[in-house]
């Protein structure tokens, strides 16, 4: 494999009302194994996923929180979450079970040119 | 320019495939190279050979078959997603004691690291998702 491209994965979609949140945490691991730098991002109804204290259980689904736990130990730690989603959903970075960066809208487009290469979700 | 496709969407509930087939046609019409195209999550359906396409219809599964044999494409289906909605080759079909693969010819079944591999070689890499 050739030169290390850097991956930016937006994610949008809620954690358990679509598979989307795990299919992108897949792909996040896959190419940090393979010594990518992968950024994630996360706005709309994908803040959810970030959310403590998760019990999907109940709807028999596995925890996405214990995925997103794994993270720096595959030396992810750039993650973003889009502020005016958290502000609109009554939320702070308080409520999150990992630590993020807050991002403005218009800063996206700027995170989006930093990277080589982006998937969205 | 050498591109790669990443297609997420069910190829007959979404439009996604249909356009992200569309796309690759153009791309190779246009003289760049196509590396390789990733179907995960419900685009992994359209590999099943037993999919018959409604008379009058887009055969998208042959299509895509005819463009891969065309230019030896690399049609690679992430085999997480696939073996969970019945997508099979013939070893799956082996590991998991079912009578037989049902996985159409020119597709191939495979790890998450071909698109990781892709990412890494590629100029572009286009998203059609759901």
């Amino acid at each position: 494999m050739s030169e290390k491209k850097s991956v930016l994965i937006i994610n949008q979609k809620s954690p358990y009302g679509d598979a989307a949140a795990r299919e992108s945490l897949d792909i996040a691991l896959t190419c940090s194994i393979f010594e990518m730098p992968v950024t994630l991002l996360f706005c709309g109804d994908a803040i959810f996923q970030l959310l403590k204290d998760q019990q999907p259980g109940k709807i028999q689904q596995k925890k996405i929180e214990a995925m997103l736990s794994a993270l720096p130990m595959y030396d992810i730690t750039e993650i973003y979450v889009e502020h005016d989603s958290l502000i609109q959903n009554g939320l702070t970075d308080e409520d999150l079970c990992l630590p993020v960066t807050l991002i403005d809208q218009s800063s996206i487009s700027q995170l989006i040119n930093l990277h080589d290469t982006v998937l969205t979700f | 320019m050498k591109f790669s496709l990443v297609i997420q969407a069910s190829p007959f509930s979404h439009q996604s495939t249909a356009t992200a087939f569309r796309f690759a046609q153009t791309l190779l019409d246009e003289g760049h190279e196509l590396f390789r195209v990733f179907f995960y999550a419900e685009a992994t359906l359209i590999a099943n050979n037993q999919i018959c396409s409604p008379q009058g219809e887009a055969d998208l599964p042959q299509q895509w078959q005819t463009l891969a044999e065309e230019h030896q494409l690399d049609l690679v289906v992430c085999i997480a997603a696939a073996v969970k909605r019945g997508v099979i080759d013939d070893n799956e079909a082996k590991r998991y004691e079912k009578a037989s693969g049902n996985l159409r010819e020119t597709f191939e079944l495979s790890g998450l690291g071909q698109l990781a591999e892709a990412i890494a070689v590629s100029d572009r890499v286009i998203t059609f998702g759901a």
